[in-house]
C-alpha cells in the first residue's frame, strides 16, 4: 500500500505525456480524401460530423492522459492508458463513418498526424506504467496475449472497416495472407537455417581460437554490406546456380524470388548466431566445468547437459536479434520478387499510396515488436536464477545491416 | 564485439581506399571486368549521374543525420543520467528497446506519408534510427564510469557542468563513439535505401541494376557501398581505440 501523501506526486513522464498529448488534442485526428491518391482535408476531433461522438472520444482520450499522472498508481497509469487508446479507437470507427457519409464513392479516410502522434504517446504511457511494474516473463506474456487477443477483435469486428488502408485490404486480402506467408517464412526460415548452421559452428569455434579469429571478422564483414546489395548479389549467385545445377531450378532456386531473399537473410543471422554462441559458452564459469569433468563427464555430455543449459540465454539472444532483423530486413525482399509485407511497401511507394505503404508496413512492425517481446520472454525464463526479476543483462549485440 | 579488424593490416587499407577511389573516379577502367555480368550488349558502367556525386551525396545525407542524432541523443542521455531526469531512465530504456525492434526500412516507408519523397524521409529515418545505439551507449558510458573518479572531481571541487564536460563526457566518450560507429554503419546501409523513395544515394546505382536486370551495375554500386561502409568503420574503431587507450580504459 502506497502512502497518501506519495499519491499526490507527479510522475514526470506522466506530465510530459499529458501536456504533449493535450497540445496534440488540437491537431486533425482523421483525414478525408476524395479518392485514394490525392492529399485530404484534415478534420480535428471536434469538427467531426456528430459533434458528440468526436468530443466523448477526445474526453476519454484526455481523461486517460491526466490518469498517468500520479506517480505512485502504476495501475492507474496504466488503467489511463487503455482508457486513452479506447477513445482513440472510437474516434477512429465512429469519425471514419461519420465523416464518408454523402462524402462519395470513391472517398478515403486515414487516421492523420494527430492519430498517429497520440497513439504514440498513449502506447509510451502504456509502456512508462509497465516498466514502473517491472512485470515478471508470465504476466508479460499474459499481457501481451491480451493485447493481441484485444487487437484481433477489434480487427475481426471489422470497426475499421471504413478505414482508406481497410480499403487497400479488402481489395487485395489474398495477396495479403501470401505476403504473410511468404514474409513469415522468410524470417522464420532464415533464422532456423542459420541455427543449423550457427550453433556447430560456433560451438566449434568456441573450442579453437584459431577457428573463432578466421570465421568472426568474415561473418562481421558480410554485415557490413548494405542489405539492397546483398540482396541484389545473390541474384546472379542463385541464378548461376539455377541455371547450371541440373534440378536446382525444380526446387525453386533462381536468380529472383525467394531463394536470393532467403539466402541473404541466412548469411547476415550467421554473425549473430555464432557470435552469441561463442559468448555464451565462454560465460560459463569455469568451476561449472571443473566439476562436471570431476564427475566423470564426457565432452559431449558436458556440452550438452552443463554449457548449452547454462549459456542458453545468451544464445536466445542471439537468435532474438536474427529474428527481430530478419523481419525487418524480409522487407526488401519485396523490391527482388521475393514476396512478403515489402511487396506492398514498395507498390505504395511506386504508386504514392500511403495507405498501401501502411498495409505493409505496419504489420511488418507489429510482426517484430510481437517477436522481439515473446523471445525477450523466452531469454528471461531460461535464466536458471530468478524468474526474470532482475532488469536482463546486456547481451553482446550484433551489428544490424541495414 | 568481433568487428573486421583489417586494422593491422595497414597494406590492405590502402589497397581498399585505392579500389573505392578507383571505383568513384574512374568507373570505366573496370568495365572489362565487369562486362561480363551486364547484359549481353547492354551498358556496363552507370552513367546516368557521376558516381562521385552520388557518394558524396550519399556520404552528406549519412554526416548530416549521424551529427544530428549524436547531438540529441547525447543531451538526453546528459539529462536522463542527471538526478533530475532519473524518472525518465525506465522509459527511455523501454523506447530504446522498442525502437531497435522498428526496422529501418519501416521507419523509411512511413517517413514518406509524412515528408514527401525525396532526401527528407530518408534524413529522417537515418536520424531517428541514429538516435537509438548512440542514447544507449550514452547512457551506458556514463553510468559505467569508476565513482572513485567522479568523487575525486568532486573533491577537487569541480562544480556540476565543469565534472560533466571536463571529467564524466571525456570518459564517456570511447563507449559513446562505438554507439556512432553503429548508427553510422546502419545509415550507410539504410540510405541506399532511400534511392527507392528518391532520394541521391549510391543506392540508385544498386536498382537501376535490378530494375534492367543489370548485375554490373548491383555490384558496382553494393561494392562502393560496402567499401565505404567497411573503410568508416575501420576508422572509427581506430579512433575509439585510440581514444580508449589515452583516457586509460581497456581497449575493447
Amino acid at each position: 500500500m502506497t502512502p497518501r501523501g506519495a499519491a499526490t506526486a507527479l510522475s514526470p513522464p506522466g506530465v510530459l505525456f499529458a501536456v504533449l498529448g493535450l497540445a496534440l488534442t488540437t491537431a486533425p485526428v482523421l483525414t478525408l480524401a476524395a479518392n485514394r491518391i490525392v492529399t485530404g482535408q484534415g478534420a480535428r476531433a471536434w469538427e467531426l460530423p456528430g459533434a458528440t461522438t468526436g468530443l466523448s472520444g477526445l474526453f476519454a482520450v484526455i481523461a486517460g492522459l491526466l490518469l498517468g499522472l500520479p506517480a505512485a498508481w502504476p495501475r492507474v497509469r496504466l488503467a489511463g492508458a487503455g482508457l486513452g487508446l479506447a477513445g482513440l479507437l472510437w474516434l477512429l470507427t465512429r469519425g471514419a463513418s461519420a465523416l464518408l457519409e454523402g462524402a462519395g464513392e470513391y472517398a478515403r479516410v486515414s487516421p492523420a498526424a494527430g492519430f498517429w502522434c497520440l497513439l504514440v504517446i498513449l502506447l509510451m504511457l502504456l509502456a512508462d506504467a509497465l516498466a514502473q511494474m517491472s512485470p515478471g516473463p508470465r504476466l508479460r506474456a499474459v499481457l501481451l496475449a491480451a493485447g493481441l487477443a484485444a487487437l484481433g477483435a477489434v480487427l475481426a469486428s471489422g470497426a475499421l472497416a471504413d478505414l482508406s488502408i481497410a480499403q487497400e485490404y479488402f481489395s487485395r486480402a489474398d495477396a495479403f495472407a501470401d505476403a504473410a506467408l511468404r514474409h513469415l517464412g522468410l524470417a522464420f526460415g532464415s533464422l532456423a537455417a542459420a541455427a543449423c548452421i550457427g550453433f556447430p559452428l560456433g560451438i566449434y569455434c568456441a573450442r579453437r581460437m584459431r577457428m573463432r579469429d578466421a570465421v568472426l571478422p568474415v561473418l562481421s564483414f558480410l554485415q557490413t554490406i548494405p542489405s539492397l546489395a546483398m540482396f541484389g548479389l545473390m541474384i546472379p549467385v542463385l541464378g548461376w546456380v539455377g541455371d547450371s545445377l541440373p534440378g536446382a531450378r525444380a526446387l525453386g532456386i533462381a536468380g529472383i524470388g525467394f531463394a536470393p531473399a532467403f539466402l541473404a537473410l541466412v548469411l547476415y543471422s550467421l554473425l549473430p548466431v555464432v557470435g552469441n554462441t561463442v559468448a555464451g559458452l565462454a560465460a560459463v564459469p569455469a568451476a561449472a566445468l571443473e566439476a562436471a569433468r570431476g564427475m566423470g563427464m564426457t565432452p559431449r555430455q558436458r556440452l550438452f547437459r552443463v554449457e548449452l543449459p547454462l549459456g542458453l540465454p545468451v544464445l536466445l539472444a542471439g537468435l532474438r536479434i536474427v529474428l527481430v532483423q530478419n523481419i525487418g530486413l524480409a522487407v526488401i525482399a519485396g523490391l527482388i520478387g521475393g514476396g512478403g509485407f515489402g511487396t506492398f511497401v514498395f507498390q505504395g511507394l511506386n504508386q504514392t499510396a500511403t495507405d498501401l505503404i501502411l498495409l505493409g508496413a505496419l504489420p511488418t512492425v507489429l510482426l517484430a515488436l510481437v517477436a522481439a517481446i515473446v523471445m525477450d520472454i523466452l531469454v528471461d525464463l531460461a535464466r536458471p536464477s530468478g524468474r526474470g526479476t532482475p532488469p536482463p543483462p546486456k547481451t553482446p549485440k550484433a551489428e544490424a545491416p541495414a | 564485439m568481433n568487428l573486421p579488424r583489417p586494422s593491422r593490416g595497414g597494406a590492405l587499407r590502402a589497397a581498399l581506399v585505392a579500389l573505392l577511389l578507383a571505383l568513384v573516379l574512374r568507373p570505366d577502367w573496370f568495365a572489362p571486368v565487369l562486362a561480363p555480368l551486364a547484359p549481353a550488349g547492354g551498358p556496363v558502367i552507370y552513367e546516368r549521374v557521376s558516381l562521385l556525386s552520388l557518394s558524396l551525396s550519399h556520404l552528406g545525407l549519412v554526416v548530416l543525420a549521424a551529427g544530428a542524432a549524436t547531438l540529441v541523443a547525447v543531451a538526453l542521455a546528459v539529462l536522463v543520467t542527471r538526478p533530475s531526469g532519473a524518472p525518465f531512465r525506465p522509459l527511455s530504456r523501454t523506447i530504446t528497446n522498442l525502437g531497435q525492434t522498428f526496422p529501418p526500412v519501416a521507419v523509411l516507408a512511413l517517413a514518406v506519408p509524412a515528408l514527401g519523397f525525396g532526401a527528407g524521409p530518408t534524413l529522417v529515418a537515418l536520424f531517428l534510427y541514429g538516435l537509438l545505439p548512440i542514447f544507449e551507449n550514452a547512457v551506458t558510458g556514463l553510468t559505467t564510469l569508476p565513482p572513485a573518479t567522479i568523487e575525486a572531481a568532486r573533491g577537487i571541487g569541480l562544480n556540476r557542468w565543469q565534472r560533466l564536460l571536463r571529467v564524466e563526457l571525456p570518459l564517456a566518450l570511447p563507449v559513446m563513439l562505438t554507439g556512432i560507429r553503429l548508427s553510422v554503419v546502419i545509415a550507410l546501409g539504410t540510405a541506399t535505401i532511400g534511392s527507392t523513395v528518391a532520394a541521391r544515394t549510391l543506392g540508385e546505382v544498386i536498382i537501376a541494376g535490378l530494375l534492367t536486370n543489370n548485375t554490373a551495375y548491383v555490384v558496382q554500386g553494393g561494392l562502393i557501398v560496402g567499401l565505404f561502409a567497411v573503410l568508416i568503420h575501420d576508422g572509427l574503431v581506430q579512433l575509439e581505440q585510440r581514444l580508449a587507450r589515452r583516457m586509460g580504459r581497456v581497449g575493447r
